[in-house]
């Protein structure tokens, strides 16, 4: 197997690695159910955390995984960091790489932000915690542990709703299906898809209801409140909720086996019902869970076996 | 090229031994994956023919292992579980092969993130030599002593296991 230098996206994957990294995830788990949430796997190591755009929780997620496993982590925000005074993302990028961390975490809103960073900063790996609309791996990954706890993902129809236009998770998802042999239905209204979305080769429907029958799990995405009403992406929350919102009838008629996934952060009542949310389908906080034990996986993955140097 | 050098009899016979060594009404065994779970599972048995109550549990030392830089993690790890409270009681850990003694020292800093036990008694069912760390089990049910080139597995074969010593490195 090759040896993971990186994370970029689902698509630099194979299946190989995938089922590798949930393996490791899977296993690493019970390390944050023990009184003594420590392991010593990544004594010695440094990850920054850089994150150019909010995302408390991936954040959070990413320091408890490298903190759980002995590493030292510094978080960086755009907000505290030196671009607020014009440093170059490149120039960010380099002198924290002059620092000799082992990996960096990097969440940036333009699409390739790793890739361009890594051409760059030798001697670093880099993991994607998000760039722009274009990947999410370790959500993606995170999901596919919750679906291998509940019985696996072979075969199974994903039916994701809501914004896939500006949706990474949407996007990885694609591809992760392709690989790991299951299936994407995306729901969703025409303007909240994105422009070529039928070359992906899934299901695709505007109407919710009609895509309910058959899936194992509702995949709901959050709705960005301040888009619906920016550019007329949709009328109202309140229309929104109705055609497109993870009701209990819905769920009813979904059937007792189907779970309800959403990566988070969640706006109850728009995307999904409050007692949806709540319900026994939800597999939410599993999500959450399982996230801190697959990033620990990544960062297990990308700092083992480097031969001492870096 | 393999060579047996205890047969399914001798494992058997020193199976029984260590299940005798181990004293008891109320037994907590942690095995080491995946080895150890194995022999772990046979001294359960006859701990529970005998009328012990037994806990059992499973570690594997993947991520307390001190050579991540140098192998990477483990593409086969499996979880560890330890469906009970180990706070206050005599835990017996159990391997198949004692060899350097650093898996044992990984498990021990494992056990310890699940609480405090009163003792940590080492089970092993084939001590090989060649220990680099100051380890020794407190019940051994073979020794034999292996050159550093040689590796010496438990294998499962068709009549029960016997113990394999196979040269590696010249």
């Amino acid at each position: 197997m090759m040896k993971l230098q990186h994370l970029f996206g689902i698509a630099d994957l194979d299946k190989e690695q995938i089922e590798y990294l949930l393996n490791l995830g899977e296993s690493l788990i019970d390390v944050s159910r023990r009184p003594i949430r420590k392991a010593p796997t990544l004594r010695g190591k440094t990850i920054i955390n850089l994150f150019f755009e909010n995302s408390t929780r991936t954040r959070t997620s990413f320091e408890i995984a490298g903190k759980r496993l002995s590493a030292d982590v510094i978080n960086i925000s755009a907000s505290t960091s030196a671009t607020k005074k014009g440093e170059s993302l490149l120039d960010t990028g380099q002198t924290l790489a002059a620092m000799r961390p082992h990996v960096l975490v990097v969440r940036h809103s333009i699409s390739g932000t790793c890739q361009f960073l890594s051409e760059y900063l030798e001697g670093t790996s880099i993991v994607n915690a998000g760039d722009g609309s274009h990947e999410h791996p370790t959500q993606i990954l995170t999901d596919l542990l919750t679906l291998r706890q509940a019985g696996g993902y072979e075969n199974k129809v994903i039916t994701i709703v809501g914004d896939i236009a500006h949706s990474r998770v949407g996007r990885s998802h694609l591809l992760a299906a392709t690989l790991m042999g299951y299936r994407v239905r995306l729901v969703a209204p025409k303007t909240l898809l994105p422009a070529e979305v039928e070359r992906y080769g899934c299901e695709i429907s505007h109407d919710f209801d009609a895509a309910i029958p058959g899936s194992d799990v509702l995949y709901m995405l959050r709705v960005q409140t301040e888009r619906l009403t920016d550019n007329c992406s949709f009328p109202s929350i309140r229309e929104y909720h109705e055609a497109y919102g993870l009701n209990r009838k819905r769920l009813a008629a979904a059937g007792k086996g189907c779970l309800v996934m959403h990566p988070g952060p969640m706006n109850r009542g728009v995307e999904i019902a409050s007692d949806v949310a709540d319900s026994a389908s939800a597999r939410i906080l599993e999500q959450v869970e399982h996230g801190v034990a697959i990033r620990m996986a990544v960062l297990t993955a990308l700092c083992g076996d480097t031969g001492g140097e870096g | 090229m393999a060579e047996v050098i205890f047969d399914t009899v001798a494992v058997e016979q020193a199976l029984d031994q260590l299940a005798a060594g181990i004293h008891g009404d109320e037994i907590f065994l942690a095995g080491i994956q995946q080895g150890g779970a194995d022999v772990a599972d046979s001294l359960q048995e006859r701990l529970q023919a005998r009328g012990a109550a037994v806990e059992r549990g499973n570690l594997d030392i993947s991520f307390y292992r001190d050579d991540l830089d140098t192998i990477g993690p483990n593409p086969e790890v499996r979880p560890s579980h330890l469906p009970f409270d180990i706070s206050g009681k005599t835990i017996w850990l159990v391997d198949d092969v004692l060899f350097t003694g650093r898996t044992i020292r990984a498990a021990m800093g494992e056990l310890f993130d699940y609480g405090r036990p009163a003792a940590i008694r080492l089970v092993i069912l084939l001590d090989r030599g060649g220990h680099e760390l100051p380890i020794a089990a407190d019940l051994t049910g073979l020794t034999h002593a292996a050159s550093a080139g040689c590796s010496v597995k438990l294998v499962a074969g068709d009549a029960g296991w016997h113990i394999e010593q196979r040269r590696v490195k010249v």
